[in-house]
């Protein structure tokens, strides 16, 4: 299954993760526009997180067993059986929130200008998602098969 | 003569529960025959949505839990709007209320929960609604005419998502509720008065600590008498003081009764191959560490899955869930879970942080979270009530929890490195 692992010794906390996601996710797929004139502005589905001397990216674990996906009220949240891709039809999702309350990694986002929950799709048009291609330090990998290196999920 | 089918699963309830069990049942078992049986004809819908109908009358597609040919494609048999009548453990059988009898192999109770209605003179009349299903909502809709004036009983969960539904139809709502404050059973004293601020802000009135004596006018409804004679009038009733499990089916079987059909950590019954989940059993609670109700989505769609893996002979842990609610009603965001006012005794705990319409609080019991309220600022709120499911100790960090920047990072390496590489 095809899923980002971070490597916190790697990240240097830039932050472009950030910056390429939410292009990524925006209309016009421009980093200045995206970030300077579209409205509602597109939101990054992957945050870095920044404590002292470490710092890593969190987004979206695509977890086997979806704390996200069993708690949704509306059926919004689906698990794609072959992909493994935990995705949100936002058309279904309401924005209740129930999902953010269930995930232990606080991976997902408030949409508040949409109210709905916004999270990695983990860029089905690209061949490695846009976080990782734009990694400045290598410190994101990608998984097509649970194995990080280190642990398996 | 009595037509007699046969069946391997049958499911009693087609809603979280009910769809929870055979999405599991279909992992395992892709061929063994399945039907659900719902007195409410419709496919699968979000229950909560109700509201999203009576606000906005969006179509029975919009609401739907799972796509239209869900049941085609996983081969599942349905008797939508049919009653299940009786059940016989001994005999492997159901009886619907059309007199078809049905064998069954694996039975599921996802029998969900009755609204209460308390006994009070002229509540059967014509202007007074229940809210749990989508005929409620549409009844509702259906007397929203002429109507300008709506008491809700009950400032519970239920009761405020009618409140601003009606709100949202340009209906003025009075909330009638008994305890002192609104929300009272998931939120503390001081979350409950920032929704009933948020409430206030939308023009809702809020009455706490009356109940409502009676109901005014004959047949048709005028209005309320309070317990302190106050008399309010409206056109319209609705009363959302709670549900009780529905175990009709189980009463006077050999099945353990309690408040709800008592379930073990398979979602077993005690009589062998029922099984019963949601709404209208007692399950495992991770904080209370005991047998408890727990009536929200979640627990139920977790139940049912852990009751189909069991059903289909793959044995599974039923993790146990706690009350936990993520509310987003007139634009205020909540986040609560487990015990969220704890008792005035030792033992317990509370980290509490306040600034700028964002409340945090954590309680702690035996260096574990047992429970958390998150009001304004909830996107992290996840992690505590993952800290709270796998009972970790939380001693050493504990102040982080109500910080302004908590994440991830904030935990100590092992838990953030071991949820990075998960
Ligand atoms: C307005 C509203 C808002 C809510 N908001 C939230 C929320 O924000 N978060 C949350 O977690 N929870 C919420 N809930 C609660 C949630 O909807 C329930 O916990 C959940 O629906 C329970 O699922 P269940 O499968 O146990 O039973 P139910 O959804 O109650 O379904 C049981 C089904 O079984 C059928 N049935 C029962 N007995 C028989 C019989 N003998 N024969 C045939 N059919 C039968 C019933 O008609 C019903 O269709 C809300 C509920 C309401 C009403």
């Amino acid at each position: 299954m095809r899923k980002v692992y971070v490597k916190e010794e790697a990240c240097i906390g830039c932050g472009l993760c950030q910056v390429y996601c939410q292009a990524e996710h925006s209309q016009s797929k421009d980093i200045v526009k995206a970030f300077k004139r579209e409205t509602p502005r597109p939101l990054p589905r992957i945050h870095v997180e920044r404590k002292g001397e470490v710092c890593f990216a969190v987004q979206c674990r695509q977890c086997a067993e979806p704390w996200c996906v069993y708690s949704c009220l509306t059926g919004a949240m689906r698990r794609d059986p072959i992909t493994g891709i935990v995705t949100v039809d936002d058309d279904k999702c309401i924005g209740c929130w129930t999902c953010i309350l269930a995930c232990p990694y606080g991976a997902l986002v408030r949409d508040e200008s949409r109210k709905l929950v916004s999270k990695c799709d983990s860029c089905p048009e690209h061949e490695v998602p846009v976080c990782i291609a734009n990694c400045p330090n290598e410190a994101l990998a990608l998984s097509t098969d649970g194995e990080n290196g280190k642990a398996r999920s | 003569m009595t037509k007699i089918e046969k069946v391997k699963y049958l499911i009693i309830g087609n809603s979280a529960g009910g769809i929870g069990a055979v999405e599991a049942i279909r992992e395992i078992d892709k061929t063994g025959s399945i039907k659900i049986i719902s007195n409410e004809p419709y496919p699968t819908y979000s229950r909560p949505l109700i509201s999203k109908y009576l606000a906005s009358k969006c179509s029975l597609e919009s609401m739907l839990f799972r796509p239209p040919d869900f049941y085609e494609k996983n081969n599942i048999h349905t008797y939508l709007g049919k009653t299940v009548k009786r059940m016989d453990t001994d005999g492997h059988t159901v009886e619907l209320e059309e007199g078809k009898t049905i064998v069954w192999r694996k039975l599921l109770l996802a029998t969900g929960g009755l609204p209460i209605v308390p006994q009070i003179k002229n509540i059967n009349q014509r202007g007074v609604f229940t809210f749990i299903t989508l005929d409620d909502a549409k009844a509702i809709d259906g007397s929203l005419e002429n109507a300008d004036k709506a008491i809700v009983i009950g400032g519970g969960l239920i009761g405020i998502s009618a409140a601003e539904a009606l709100v949202k139809r340009g209906i003025k709502v009075t909330i009638v509720e008994m305890k002192e404050r609104i929300l009272n059973t998931i939120l503390d004293e001081q979350a409950s008065a920032m929704a009933e601020e948020a409430l206030r802000q939308a023009e809702v009135e809020v009455i706490t600590g009356h109940t409502v004596d009676k109901v005014t006018g004959e047949r048709k409804t005028k209005g309320v008498r309070l317990d302190d004679g106050k008399e309010i009038p409206c056109s319209l009733i609705v009363v959302a003081i709670g549900v009780v499990p529905r175990i009709e089916l189980a009463e006077g079987t050999e099945i353990k009764i309690n408040r709800g059909i008592v379930v073990d950590h398979n979602m077993a019954t005690s009589y062998p191959d029922v099984y019963s989940c949601g709404d209208a059993a007692e399950a495992y609670d991770f904080i209370y560490g005991t047998n408890r109700l727990t009536p929200i989505w979640p627990n139920a769609y977790i139940g049912g899955r852990t009751a189909g893996y069991n059903m289909a002979g793959m044995k599974a842990k039923y993790p146990g869930g706690t009350a936990m609610n993520a509310l987003n009603y007139f634009g205020l965001d909540i986040a609560t879970a487990g015990v969220v006012a704890p008792p005035d005794e030792n033992g317990y705990e509370v980290l509490a942080r306040q600034n700028d319409g964002i409340y945090k609080k954590v309680i702690l019991k035996d260096d574990s979270v047992v429970g958390m309220v998150f009001v304004g600022d909830i996107e992290k709120s996840g992690i505590v009530f993952g800290l709270m499911r796998d009972r970790v100790k939380v001693s050493g960090f504990k102040q982080e929890l109500v910080a302004d920047d908590f994440g991830l990072v904030s935990l100590p390496r092992d838990l953030w490195q071991e949820r990075l590489e998960h």
